[in-house]
């Protein structure tokens, strides 16, 4: 250090202290510190957790592979000869070239176009070109070994259709990680019919991917915010739901039963929401009507699998979604809508009408990536420090109201435990 | 061409059509959308990954008048987003057919920039109108348009319908 200039103090150790209010408050450092980031890479994404990777039915044959992430690293997930699903880094053992550029596809071999070095479907090397030189000269060295210089594979776990990997080679199950009270809805959603992919939606949010989460921990806006469900009759407060958090806090299902046909707004409730309007109509209501075709009290459950996994069932609009965060102050989005085989023509297609409610040009979806916006520019360009997390006290873990912050405390009480924060 | 109009006067026409289309959209008027369709219209915005594999979803998927006006009101009346102006061009109309039915087949780029308050305008869609146009009381309506984006990766939200 030249003379006269203060060494600056550890970031973490002093700046960046969690408020002493506790989980009642959020620090905004949390949503734009590249530190913060860095570690939640290490240690949340590449830590102990199962990551989605893929649908199987989106690997259909021996030689189906996908281009996929896992928090920000790109991975490809194959299913090889035997059928069996591998998930190895999309990078190259030899100079670190993404190897794999299409989104999905079918291969006997992974082959790197920079210098062809060859993998196979489960990431071993099996060539590298000229590795004994040209007329003895050059070539890898004599003790360099194929098998010391595979693709870095993954921890491999699927649940009925659904693929999920994680880095950590001691990952406990799928099913212990995610426990009893989540896997119940997971497994209503994929209840052993099997899936048919009706196509992807792509999008970018410019918010921290953690708010992508807090959104779905917190019931209070479904109301508040969308407009849409309150006036058309798909929510009314009051209705049948609850926010269910499993035993770690990190996991989440919001749940709600659509209303009975002609129950309408009671009048406390449309003074208390702003949004509300007596003589909107739509022309074709039918688009949300609810098909019951699962076994479960909900019309709706959506389902946050911590750190980067959402499954939607919106009515019988079904998708599931998978957070690829890219810094902290922005997150790519990719929907995996799908139905089922054997579903009818007629219920495809009402599948898909009601997909006009989700997704980035969704009703509901346009307003949650709108106030993601604009929550990330108030913790950017605002004095204030920190955001309040204060409806419902200090209660947390699963309720069965929906005016409470209960999910999103548990989530930070989880995730200050695995950042040191 | 098959209803007694050259493929000049149809492509002349459609352009007119489009150009209209887009004044529409472009003014933030979207109540008035829908009078471009026919009451059976299909209507679906798509990215090209999924046009090229076959995959039915869409971005925005309306079967019917009746859809058309439900987004047109849901967006004005219901959804909450940040102001914004848009501007679209539409160019290289193309007709590909004219049946004797008086179907008329057609394609045409697009491309949607978007502005936002105190923001940069963004090239936020680049794609293709696949439409189906047939005449009614002299002038062309859409029976079908199937908007295929390249720009598979959609900034933030896609409020308005393109």
């Amino acid at each position: 250090m030249p003379d006269g200039v203060p060494e600056r103090p550890n970031e973490i150790a002093t700046d960046l202290r969690w408020p002493a209010e506790g989980l009642s408050r959020i620090p905004d450092w949390i949503y734009t510190s590249e530190e913060i980031y860095r570690r939640e890479v290490e240690r949340i994404f590449h830590g102990f957790t199962w990551n989605f990777v893929a649908l199987e039915a989106e690997l259909p044959e021996p030689g189906s592979f996908k281009r996929s992430f896992v928090g920000p690293t790109p991975v490809v997930v194959t299913r090889d000869r035997e059928g069996v699903i591998h998930v190895v880094e999309n990078r190259c053992a030899h100079r670190g070239a993404e190897l794999c550029r299409d989104a999905l596809g079918r291969a006997t071999e992974i082959i790197c176009p920079y210098h062809q070095w060859t993998y196979d479907l489960a990431g071993n090397l099996t060539a590298v070109p000229f590795r004994r030189g040209l007329q003895n000269q050059g070539g890898m060295p004599k003790d360099f070994r194929l098998d010391e210089h595979g693709l870095r594979k993954l921890n491999v776990a699927t649940r009925r259709g659904v693929v999920f990997a994680s880095f950590d080679p001691a990952m406990e199950s799928f099913e212990g990680y995610v426990g009893p009270e989540i896997l119940r809805d997971f497994d209503a959603t994929f209840d052993g019919r099997k899936l048919k992919v009706l196509g992807y939606y792509r999008n970018t949010v410019p918010a921290n991917w953690k708010m992508y989460h807090e959104n779905l921990k917190d019931p209070y806006h479904a109301t508040l915010l969308h407009a849409f469900l309150v006036n058309f009759g798909l929510l009314v407060a009051g209705n049948k739901s609850a926010m269910v958090v499993d035993a770690s806090g990190r996991h989440g299902t919001m749940a709600s039963a659509k209303p009975p046909e002609g129950q309408n707004v009671d009048s406390t409730s449309k003074k208390e929401m702003r949004a509300f309007s007596d003589n909107l109509r739509l022309n074709e209501p039918r688009f949300l009507d609810y098909m019951r075709e699962f076994e479960s009290p909900w019309s709706v459950t959506m389902q946050t699998i911590w750190p980067n996994f959402i499954v939607q069932r919106e009515l019988n609009t079904l998708g599931v979604r998978q957070i690829v965060p890219r810094g902290p102050r922005e997150f790519l989005m990719i929907w995996t809508m799908f139905g089922y085989e054997g579903d009818s023509e007629e219920m495809t297609r009402h599948r898909l009408r009601q997909g006009n409610l989700m997704g980035p040009a969704g009703f509901l979806g346009i307003e949650d990536n709108e106030a993601m916006r604009f929550v990330q520019q108030g913790m950017e360009r605002s004095r204030s420090e920190q955001s309040l997390i204060a409806l419902g006290g200090s209660e947390e873990g699963t309720t069965e109201h929906i005016i409470t912050e209960a999910a999103i405390r548990s989530l930070y009480r989880h995730y200050r435990e695995v950042m040191d924060l | 061409m098959s209803d007694g109009r050259s493929r000049q006067e149809l492509r002349l026409e459609i352009e007119e059509f489009n150009s209209e289309y887009a004044a529409v959209l472009d003014s933030g008027n979207i109540e008035e959308w829908p009078r471009f369709f026919t009451e059976d219209a299909i209507y679906r915005i798509t990215g090209r990954e999924n046009a090229d594999a076959g995959l039915p979803v869409g971005l925005v998927y309306c079967e019917g008048m009746g859809m058309l006006r439900d987004r047109a009101l849901a967006i004005a009346k219901t959804t909450m987003f940040a102001p914004r102006y848009l501007l679209h061009q539409v160019s290289n109309a193309r007709v590909l057919e004219a049946s004797v039915s008086g179907e008329i087949r057609a394609v045409a780029n697009y491309t949607l920039f978007e502005t936002l308050v105190d923001e940069k305008t963004i090239l936020q869609q680049v794609g293709r109108y696949h439409d189906r146009f047939v005449r009614r009381a002299g002038g062309l309506l859409l029976r079908e348009r199937i908007c295929v984006y390249d720009s598979l990766v959609v900034d933030t939200a896609l409020v308005f319908p393109v």
